[in-house]
């Protein structure tokens, strides 16, 4: 390597890591603004915003959709430790269903969070439904 | 090697390379694909939840993983390029740009048509959405950057900055699913312990993800040789 790559590569180098840390400094600076939703916990600690729609995250509570007049519904959104109640008046998503995580987005009010779009947040499993019957049955067999 | 590198920018070494490697991984790629899409869209089984609709993943992410791949590889031979001066490195990003600007763009409408039925929405701006988008941008920057400076050294030395300087994009688009809750759910395969995708899917998209890296490399070395002719021909294109 004559001296000039040397220089060239140092420069380089010097760049790169320059760039890397003020991007991670800044994303760090930025954590709270970068979170698409807060859980029932965080709402739980008071870290909710007052008068001003933010978004709840969380799965589902099995058993807790209650349907109401027209397309009204009413669940619960935990997170295994806390849980909100959510009233929403609209259309829900393809994959919205109990056990299932969701992301809400509306205001908090009274303790009753009322929603006003409801999107269904997709886990990373993917399998053919006779495995999910298969793993449904294994899990029956053992619990009886 | 170094010397073998720096032959093969000449252009009747180069047309001699492409020669003998174009017949070969252009037929790899046809295979491949067209087994992977009748393995993907007919034999792979639905997924128990989302029905036939989750097969959108075997375009969606090969195409993911290819934006980033070949981001990567245009920034690591932007870098050789700048400390050792290849003549062959610009014309090397020159012509991946626009096809990793296109899978960005692939990658971003997949997601969308996905997400309308399966989430209830087009887009969403949480990390993992806004950071691949500004892929895309990033990948549109250089295009624009190299159409606008006229300097044909200082035209390349320009692009390979940007492009040095955006790789810092490339873990945040990867580990947006962790680092922050968004919308778009966490990694499946690109994870330590194993893929939560039943192996009779992952292998037909395992299957396209290969057939979609063929594919770059095919186009790559078309796109090449174009740029060189038209240099050769006395266009100043990417010299």
């Amino acid at each position: 390597m004559t001296e000039r790559q040397k220089r060239r590569l140092i420069l380089l180098t010097v760049l790169v890591f320059g760039i890397g840390s003020a991007t991670a400094l800044m994303l760090y600076a930025f954590q709270q603004n970068l979170l698409f939703f807060l859980t029932p916990t965080q709402v739980a600690a008071g870290q909710a915003p007052e008068a001003r729609a933010f978004r709840l995250g969380g799965m589902v509570q099995d058993g807790s959709v209650e349907r109401q007049e027209g397309i009204a519904v009413q669940f619960r959104v935990t997170d295994f430790a806390q849980e909100v109640l959510v009233e929403y008046d609209g259309i829900l998503p393809d994959l919205f269903r109990e056990g299932q995580g969701v992301v809400v987005r509306g205001q908090f009010r009274q303790n009753v969070f009322y929603a006003d779009e409801v999107l269904a947040k997709h886990d990373e499993n993917y399998m053919p439904l006779e495995v999910k019957d298969a793993l449904e049955a294994a899990k029956t067999l053992t619990t009886e | 090697m170094w010397n073998w590198l720096h032959q093969l920018a000449s252009p009747p070494c180069f047309n001699r390379f492409v020669a003998m490697l174009l017949p070969w991984l252009a037929a790899a790629w046809l295979t491949t694909f067209m087994i992977g899409l009748w393995w993907s869209l007919v034999k792979a089984p639905a997924d128990y939840q989302q029905g036939e609709g989750y097969r959108i993943i075997f375009i969606h992410v090969p195409a993911a993983w290819l934006s980033l791949f070949i981001y990567v590889v245009m920034a690591s031979v932007a870098a050789i390029g700048l400390v050792w001066k290849f003549k062959l490195a610009p014309v090397f990003t020159a012509a991946s740009a626009p096809l990793g600007a296109a899978f960005t763009a692939l990658t971003l409408v997949t997601g969308s048509v996905w997400g309308k039925p399966m989430w209830g929405t087009w887009w969403v701006w949480d990390a993992r959405l806004t950071s691949e988008l500004i892929l895309l941008f990033l990948y549109l920057g250089y295009i624009a950057l190299q159409n606008t400076i006229s300097d044909v050294r200082s035209r390349n030395q320009a692009g390979a900055i940007l492009l040095i300087v955006g790789v810092v994009n490339i873990p945040i688009i990867h580990y947006s699913v962790e680092w922050w809750n968004t919308l778009h759910q966490p990694a499946s395969i690109m994870k330590f312990d194993s893929p939560s995708v039943h192996p009779q899917m992952l292998y037909p998209l395992l299957l396209m993800a290969i057939s979609f890296k063929l594919f770059y490399g095919t186009a790559l070395l078309l796109a090449m040789q174009c740029i060189l002719w038209q240099r050769q021909r006395g266009g100043n294109e990417y010299a």
